[in-house]
């Protein structure tokens, strides 16, 4: 389905639109405040859009010195070509310890590669213990939002979904309670687990170690109780050296929440005495993004989701009207890539406004991109006849200045003459909700031509 | 100074008065203004539909019009972008290049070259900017709120100089207001709704006309507040610059 059909079903309840632009615009405005307290902010993200032009430049050499040093530090490294070996590895892993039950902090890789559907489907239990994950997981939705993953729901919702899955008061809807009978159902699953698997935000070339980012703390109290530590990290995800963190763990937050920092930021370079620790590299379509030169640097993203919270179009459209894992505007430009044909309206759920490009901590020409991808559904004749042909005749119109002129007279006085009935018909997108301009009797080149020197 | 005068397409149909206001507008600040009378469109309809490749004959027109000229200057910020990123030519890619570094958004250029210190015209109305995205964000006719770069807006610069004229503070300043080309007929149940709460912005903040570089933008504005029957009415910024009696 296309984004705008989808966003047409989500506009039905224009309480629930409101609320959800507010909401993500009341981020985007704690970014803007966070932001302006660094007097450096814009020189940080040219130089974090710097370093990551040289990551993706020398991807191949710093992968090599990734994985030379992570298995230096005693990690087993693991190379995956696509979601389904990524899956597999993840599984043999499961198997030789033969782990039932896996822990599992945010990593949109994980939902990307349709992780948890595979590991059920081989009778594993998941847990997502980030809490807006777990939410969704109970109910079994995927993230409408990458950071913020359960913000379509509000918390009435949110109460009732814990009433029926943790037996809480119904109709408690207490952020607090609600939030310690979470906690206190996680505690459990945490000291159940056989393997705690993480996501990763940044891989260290030069150490061999990684860094993983969370507000809750729970990729931390997954790992350091469990016996095995999976970490599934993109290619995409490495800086040269550890110098390098401090630029990115000063854009990240603010750009994603406007916190300073999030609440943890956890560095693993080795297993601790007892432990396993696996790391898996995984491709999955960014190599090929990569040769894609007009797209390449949409590999710099951190997933910082300031781009969905500034977005005009998400923020009244929800994370499901793309129907694609990563949504909103950095998810437009990377999920054609992946599939042009399923993920062809999304380019076009955009008017170009820029906003994403203004916000993005990495200085990804986001908005460029879209209008770039747009000439490719076009090139490759994805958006219908009906548009090709109006486009083409449109062109052959607008290099004619005779054939203009007399077209714009005829289309002003048919509009002069024609009942608003009849133009507003259904036909005519532009009428369903607006007025046309009142057509003038003269065109400003007619009046041009009367009033000055010809 | 050669100035070429870049009125785009449905300005020319739609809104000949913003055509005129930018004309007398240039005249009275002194310039000599040319207007090449075989111009149509810059192309931008089709560019930003996925159609850059039919624009070949389009971009060759616009190349005779208004090669040679000292500036091009053009009362929408969206057009100008169009033709500053996106105006090649095979044969004539000189021409091309001085063409795209010489176009200018009405204001900026009143701005930036004619460096307007004084506007001798009065507005005595509260007034909302709507500053539409490729002027703010393309052009950089204002600080993008997203930036943090010492704040400037030079549309609100010159509209200050205007007698009695009241800027009020809206809630989501650098907002879209929804209109994006075919996006607002593609779209169209989102577009209506990003146009109704930038109209609610400006009326919340008691503006009585929402002022824009953009006629487009203020088009499909002026759209849902006629469907609508709202008050609050759409302006050119060169309309009042040029001096207008609401």
């Amino acid at each position: 389905m296309s984004h705008s059909t989808n966003t047409v079903t989500f506009l039905k309840d224009n309480k629930k639109v409101d609320w959800h632009n507010e909401t993500l615009w009341w981020v985007r405005s704690k970014r803007d405040v966070s932001s302006k307290q660094i007097p450096e902010w814009e020189q940080l993200r040219e130089l974090a859009s710097g370093i990551k032009d040289s990551v993706l430049s020398n991807l191949a050499g710093y992968l090599e010195e990734f994985e030379k040093n992570a298995i230096a530090n005693g990690i087993n490294v693991h190379w995956a070509a696509d979601a389904k070996e990524h899956n597999e590895i993840v599984t043999s892993i499961l198997q030789k310890h033969n782990a039932q039950k896996l822990v599992k902090s945010k990593s949109i890789l994980t939902e990307e590669c349709h992780l948890n559907e595979h590991l059920e489907a081989h009778g594993f239990e998941v847990v997502d213990t980030d809490l807006g994950e777990r939410i969704i997981q109970f109910v079994r939705q995927p993230p409408s939002h990458i950071v913020m993953p359960a913000i379509h729901l509000k918390k009435e919702d949110i109460s009732e979904i814990f009433h029926e899955h943790l037996q809480t008061e119904k109709g408690n809807n207490d952020p607090q309670y609600l939030t310690e009978a979470a906690r206190q159902h996680l505690r459990n699953k945490f000291i159940e687990a056989d393997i705690a698997l993480t996501g990763v935000n940044f891989g260290i070339a030069e150490t061999g170690g990684f860094v993983v980012c969370t507000n809750e703390g729970n990729a931390d109290m997954g790992v350091h109780l469990a016996p095995v530590h999976i970490a599934c990290m993109g290619i995409e995800k490495l800086i040269p050296k550890l110098e390098h963190l401090g630029v990115y763990t000063r854009l990240l937050a603010r750009s994603a929440t406007g916190q300073p920092i999030t609440n943890y930021t956890s560095h693993f370079h080795r297993p601790r005495s007892g432990q396993e620790m696996h790391i898996i590299l995984v491709d999955n379509g960014r190599t090929e993004q990569l040769s894609r030169e007009k797209f390449r640097n949409s590999l710099k993203c951190i997933r910082c989701g300031a781009c969905m919270n500034t977005c005009p179009i998400y923020r009244r459209s929800g994370g499901y009207s793309y129907d694609a894992t990563v949504p909103g505007p950095i998810g437009s430009i990377l999920s054609p890539g992946v599939d042009l044909k399923k993920h062809q309206s999304l380019p076009f759920a955009s008017t170009l406004c820029g906003s994403c490009s203004d916000v993005c901590p990495v200085k990804i020409n986001i908005h460029e991109q879209l209008y770039e991808w747009r000439q490719v559904v076009a090139d490759e004749k994805l958006d219908g006849a009906g548009k090709r042909i109006s486009m083409t005749l449109a062109a052959k119109v607008l290099a004619s200045p005779s054939l203009y002129n007399m077209l714009g007279k005829l289309a002003r006085k048919s509009l002069s003459l024609l009942p608003k009935s009849l133009i507003n018909n259904p036909l005519n997108a532009w009428g369903k909700q607006r007025d046309l301009p009142a057509p003038p009797k003269a065109s400003f080149k007619e009046w041009y031509a009367k009033n000055r020197k010809s | 100074m050669k100035i070429a005068l870049f009125i785009p397409c449905y300005v020319d149909q739609f809104y000949p008065q913003v055509g005129i206001a930018t004309l007398e507008l240039l005249e009275k600040l002194g310039c000599e203004v040319d207007y090449p009378k075989n111009q149509t469109c810059c192309g931008q309809p089709m560019a930003n539909s996925g159609y850059e490749s039919k624009n070949e004959k389009i971009d060759e027109l616009f190349i005779d019009n208004f090669a040679g000229y000292d500036y091009v200057v053009c009362p929408s910020g969206s057009c100008t972008l169009h033709v500053k990123d996106h105006l090649h030519s095979a044969s004539r890619e000189t021409e091309a290049g001085s063409i795209r570094n010489n176009v200018y958004e009405l204001v900026e250029f009143l701005h930036d070259i004619l460096k307007v210190d004084k506007i001798e015209t009065a507005f005595p109305h509260k007034v909302g900017l709507h500053a539409s995205c490729h002027g703010l964000r393309g052009l950089r006719i204002a600080a993008a709120p997203e930036l943090n770069i010492p704040p400037f807006n030079k549309t609100a610069a010159l509209l200050q100089k205007v007698k009695g004229l009241d800027l009020v503070d809206l809630h989501m300043p650098g907002e879209c207001c929804g209109f994006g080309g075919t996006f607002a007929v593609g779209e169209e149940a989102l577009s209506v709704k990003m146009g109704k709460d930038r109209i609610k912005d400006h009326t919340d903040h008691e503006a009585e006309f929402i002022v824009g570089n953009d006629m487009s933008c203020l088009m499909h504005l002026e759209g849902i507040i006629g469907r609508n029957n709202m008050k609050v009415k759409v302006m050119h910024v060169a309309e009042i610059l040029n001096g207008v009696s609401a």
